[in-house]
């Protein structure tokens, strides 16, 4: 392996006709990273992925994997494999030819190639099935036999396009944690595709958000939920408040309503600015009660109440275009509200996010 | 209880009207086919145990296995083992050269798929017959191609009236049977199957021979069945392009119907050759059932 990082991106651009379906990325992935690219479909995520793995070219930019540029280098002569998003069996072939193919193309010793399938299907619990076909096979085998397909060559870097999409929830659950777990056991480079927020959150070390063919932000799972900065990243990656605002001075911003806020912003007085407000980091309280003093507060009447078994979500009417949501846990010493209760939210100004448009 | 009892009736009475209506359904071509594909055979069967008097009327009585002995005859071997390898040869040629068109085909946008595939049926709106003579007329002494060649400072081309010329003549009139099953195999190739043959390492010939291909199979297999039984079969296109020099099964069996008058073994044979596509066809579906 040469130097430089794992998989590098370079003002990497693919044009299909008019439609810019990569919009010059930029990204750099870490050896050993469990890297995901989150979007909604048709943001350009598996576009960006096929053109790493070398089944698409890109219009122009550079694209190299431990530093060597791959250019024009077709899929066969590339360090990298790839779980497809339906998995892509062979379906002519037994489980075990299919986990082999691979080590056959790069005419590996038969002995070797016997125990490095049969160690990877241990891996994955399937040894039994090694002469079965792929049609034979629960979705979550299929599932877990592509993983095997592609890992027993050991490549520089894996790519998976929505791997887990076809399995239902409970199984894809399980997988989420088999998948981190083997990524942290074998130590390759994961780029993981995935328009599922949850399972980029819960798995990668870093996310990269894309959303029109670009890369609008990259960053630990905890920085993109917490600190998004643009509007689409605030927006996609769970539930948020948005609301709009001026800016009023230095420290204060204006809401549509008229109310000011105590929100410093960094930008110049008059700019239009998106608020970003999560509903678990508001709280409400009775307008009587005391209420921490650095607190910001919006107050307003409860126009709906929803039970959500371990929590209440409450939209607040606070003179906004919308109401505002506010997620309370359903713990012993929360107070709860009815409809047409006076409430005030508050919450503490480092949840206060200032995002663009 | 008499809710469910007039339940189940009313779902009996449904079933049978809905089997009468597939009889209707099915009953038209049903009956056209006892009448002239079911029927016809079962005499052409008769006849091959049928004896023949000396004038070489057929004679219905005195049934006999003498036409039956003479299909194993040296005579007929010889002719059946220059039409099998004929039609063999066909079969070759029409998969070699339909397989990259149909790909080609297949490998198009939406639109280009339509047209190409109206070119490749094109030939069947005109009368095959005609089609055949004017392949004659393009192979002759005289012909097109053998002007050109003279022109070109060459010999005149002498092929009309040999087997490459029934050959030439039958990669024609069959290959669009070799291209169509063949294009709807590949047409619902799942692609990404071979970019995973690409991604696990093939290079792309590879990746062909190990996943295109033996998923195409069925088509292969199609293919090769429409081509080589009308082939082994034929008898316009061996009398039109190969003169009277070569006697293939198809010249053989009308010449024991119209020349030397010998119906019976002209049953028997008919009725051999397609015992033997039968079986071949069964055999070669089965082994390319297998391969999926």
């Amino acid at each position: 392996m040469a130097g430089g990082p794992a998989v590098e991106l370079v003002n990497v651009t693919k044009r299909f006709g008019d439609v810019s379906a990569v919009d010059e990325v930029n990204l750099s992935v870490g050896d050993g990273e469990f890297f995901s690219l989150l979007g909604p479909s048709g943001c350009g995520k598996t576009t960006t992925l096929r053109l790493i793995a070398g089944f698409e070219y890109p219009t122009y930019g550079s694209l190299t994997i431990h530093g060597a540029e791959m250019g024009l280098l077709p899929p066969n002569e590339r360090p990298v494999n790839t779980v497809f998003q339906s998995y892509a069996l062979f379906p002519h072939m037994s489980v075990e030819d299919n986990v082999a193919f691979g080590l056959q193309m790069k005419k590996v010793a038969s002995a070797e190639i016997s125990e490095r399938v049969g160690r990877v299907l241990d891996q994955v619990q399937l040894r039994h099935r090694a002469t079965s076909r792929p049609s034979q096979l629960s979705g979550g085998q299929r599932q877990r036999i592509a993983l095997a397909r592609a890992l027993v060559n050991e490549p520089e870097v894996l790519l998976l396009d929505e791997p887990l999409g076809a399995l239902d929830l409970k199984l894809r659950q399980s997988m989420q944690v088999e998948l981190k777990d083997l990524q942290a056991r074998v130590g390759i480079t994961f780029i993981y595709v995935t328009h599922d927020q949850e399972e980029a959150l819960t798995m990668s070390d870093r996310i990269g958000v894309m959303d029109n063919g670009r890369l609008l932000q990259v960053g630990e799972p905890a920085s993109i939920y917490e600190h998004p900065t643009s509007r689409f990243v605030a927006g996609f990656i769970g539930d948020i408040n948005l609301i709009e605002a001026k800016v009023a001075g230095p420290d204060e911003v204006q809401l549509s309503s008229g109310r000011s806020l105590s929100i410093s912003t960094r930008m110049a007085p008059g700019s239009s600015v998106t608020l970003a407000l999560r509903p678990e980091r508001l709280e409400l309280y009775d307008p009587d009660e005391a209420i921490p003093d650095n607190h910001i507060r919006l107050p307003g009447k409860v126009s709906r109440k929803l039970y959500y078994g371990d929590a209440f979500y409450y939209d607040v009417e606070v003179g906004l275009e919308h109401p505002v949501e506010v997620k309370e846990e359903n713990r012993p010493g929360v107070e709860t509200y009815e409809l047409g209760d006076q409430a005030v939210v508050c919450w503490d100004p480092s949840s206060t996010n200032v995002v663009k448009d | 209880m008499a809710t469910e009892v007039a339940t189940v009736e009313l779902e009996e009475r449904a079933k049978r009207a809905e089997s009468r209506r597939g009889v209707l359904i099915g009953a038209p071509a049903f009956l056209y086919l006892i009448l002239f594909f079911a029927l016809p055979l079962l005499i052409v069967l008769v006849y091959s145990f049928a004896s023949r008097s000396s004038t070489g009327a057929t004679i219905l009585g005195n049934w006999n296995l003498n036409s039956w002995i003479r299909v194993f005859d040296s005579q007929v071997a010889q002719i059946a083992w220059r039409s099998l390898w004929l039609a063999s040869l066909t079969t070759v040629f029409c998969l070699v050269f339909g397989y990259p068109f149909a790909y080609w085909i297949a490998t198009r946008s939406d639109r280009a798929r339509g047209v190409l595939l109206i070119l490749v049926m094109i030939p069947f709106w005109s009368n095959f017959l005609v089609r055949t003579y004017a392949i004659r007329f393009l192979m002759g002494v005289e012909g097109p191609v053998s002007i050109v060649s003279q022109a070109l400072g060459g010999e005149p081309i002498r092929i009309l009236f040999t087997n490459t010329a029934i050959l030439i003549g039958m990669v024609y009139g069959y290959i669009p049977f070799m291209i169509l099953p063949l294009y709807a195999a590949l047409e619902r190739m799942d692609w990404r199957l071979v970019e995973a043959a690409r991604d696990l390492y093939a290079p792309g010939w590879t990746a062909f021979k190990k996943v295109t291909f033996p998923l195409s199979m069925p088509g292969v297999v199609a293919g090769s069945v429409l081509v080589f039984i009308p082939s082994l079969g034929a008898y316009v296109i061996p009398a039109i392009l190969g003169g009277s020099n070569t006697v293939l099964l198809g010249d053989y069996i009308v010449s024991q119907f119209l020349s030397a008058r010998n119906w019976p073994f002209g049953s028997a044979l008919s009725t051999a050759v397609m015992i033997v596509m039968l079986a071949a066809t069964i055999f070669y579906f089965r082994r390319g059932g297998r391969t999926l």
